[in-house]
């Protein structure tokens, strides 16, 4: 997916990408020479259609996890169908070596279904991880799910 | 203006370079896998996932290595037929572990991920689902071959639905068509159903490794596997009774 600046003849670069939650995308692209920006919408169907082939627009941010798929987008697993046990140390809830879960991050945590949420801990921690990021609050959840453009997560 | 082609700074998106990713992962994961054979049939209800599990069985008491991944995502059955004990999937960096079931034969299965009874659902939306549903059951397909931690296999077999669909999913998943074996009922309606699946296989450039003839010898009367063997030149390698023994299945692993 490439975007052309037709006045300047030059390709557009990649900005950024927003999922503000209700299914829908927003990629936003910069012509480097007049810096003109315009923005991809895309409606909840053509999103999933995207989801659903486990790419990103813009390029993955985090490394792609076990099962992503499957795990993210599927309705009806069971809440037991996955071990996180024999994850690393440090992706427990609670203090766990150098990282730490708050309450309300450990509460937050908690709504997000069982089917994902072993993987969702992850993600987070790893991003906590390598930022130096000693406890992980609901706001660093925010920053992260805006920064790594997590939605649902 | 110019055109896609014409334009040659990289695309941060890299969405082909993330396909061709996925499609690498698939291939490291299966590089310990010797053999990969789906068991295929254009014809539903002709007993696919009873012969995948039992030969799967019958090849792992000979002492092969063996793992089933259950390609049927809406109507998963071999966990049940290979007792496969419901435990959570071990799950690290390195991918999830299969559940193991009779004889120690490794499977995955959308039927050990749903809830009891529940049909495999998406989040999404609802409407026009048909646009993105395929691709998602494909995408499901490509991660249970590459990010589950299947080891060295001397045999996977992939049980597939009825239909061609899947099939087609798998060659482009895998890169490489896969070896296929088909599974007929006597009677001449299977027969037809089987020849457009086995057609559309060789098309794609599988080797058809054998044809497996079941529920012989009662209601259902033809020679459905015989006529494809002679127009496919390819073996009858086992006719299933309604009854079969350990013997039954341990001739047809032999034969593969």
């Amino acid at each position: 997916m490439k975007f052309l600046c037709v006045d300047c003849d030059q390709q557009m670069a990649f900005g950024e990408r927003q999922l503000p939650g209700d299914g829908t995308l927003a990629a936003t692209f910069k012509c480097p020479t007049c810096g003109r920006v315009v923005a991809l919408l895309t409606n909840p169907m053509e999103t999933q259609l995207v989801s659903s082939l486990g790419v990103v627009i813009g390029g993955k941010t985090v490394p792609a996890q076990p099962l992503e798929t499957v795990r993210t987008m599927v309705a009806t697993g069971r809440d037991d169908a996955f071990d996180e046990s024999s994850e690393p140390r440090g992706h427990s809830a609670g203090h766990n070596g150098s990282l730490t879960w708050s309450v309300d991050a450990q509460e937050r945590l908690g709504r997000v279904p069982n089917f994902v949420r072993g993987m969702v801990k992850k993600i987070y921690a790893d991003y906590a991880k390598e930022r130096g990021i000693a406890e992980i609050t609901p706001a660093i959840m925010d920053t992260a799910r805006a920064e790594l453009g997590l939605e649902g997560m | 203006m110019r055109t896609y082609h014409q334009l040659t700074d990289p695309d941060r998106s890299g969405l082909l370079d993330q396909i061709l990713t996925q499609r690498r992962r698939v291939a490291d994961r299966l590089a310990g896998v010797r053999r990969t054979v789906a068991v295929m049939s254009g014809k539903g209800g002709v007993g696919k996932s009873y012969v995948t599990a039992h030969l799967a069985r019958a090849l792992a008491r000979e002492g092969s290595s063996v793992g089933v991944l259950d390609a049927d995502l809406n109507g998963p059955t071999i966990p049940r037929l290979l007792e496969t004990p419901h435990a959570a999937h071990r799950t690290s960096d390195e991918g999830v572990e299969p559940a193991t079931g009779l004889d120690g034969v490794k499977c995955i299965s959308m039927a050990l991920l749903l809830e009891d009874g529940a049909p495999l659902a998406f989040r999404g939306p609802s409407a026009e689902s048909f646009v993105w549903r395929g691709a998602m059951e494909a995408s499901a397909l490509r991660e249970f071959l590459g990010d589950v931690n299947w080891g060295n296999l001397d045999t996977l077999l992939l049980d597939l639905p009825p239909g061609m669909q899947r099939y087609i999913e798998l060659c482009d998943i895998l890169g490489k068509p896969p070896a296929v074996l088909t599974v007929t009922i006597p009677t001449p309606e299977s027969r037809d159903a089987v020849r457009r699946a086995m057609r559309a296989a060789v098309e794609q450039g599988s080797e058809i490794v054998g044809i497996v003839e079941n529920m012989v010898g009662r209601e259902f009367t033809g020679t459905a596997a015989d006529d494809l063997a002679k127009e496919f030149d390819r073996p009858v390698v086992a006719r299933i009774p309604w009854h079969p023994t350990a013997d039954t299945w341990s001739a047809l692993a032999t034969r593969l």
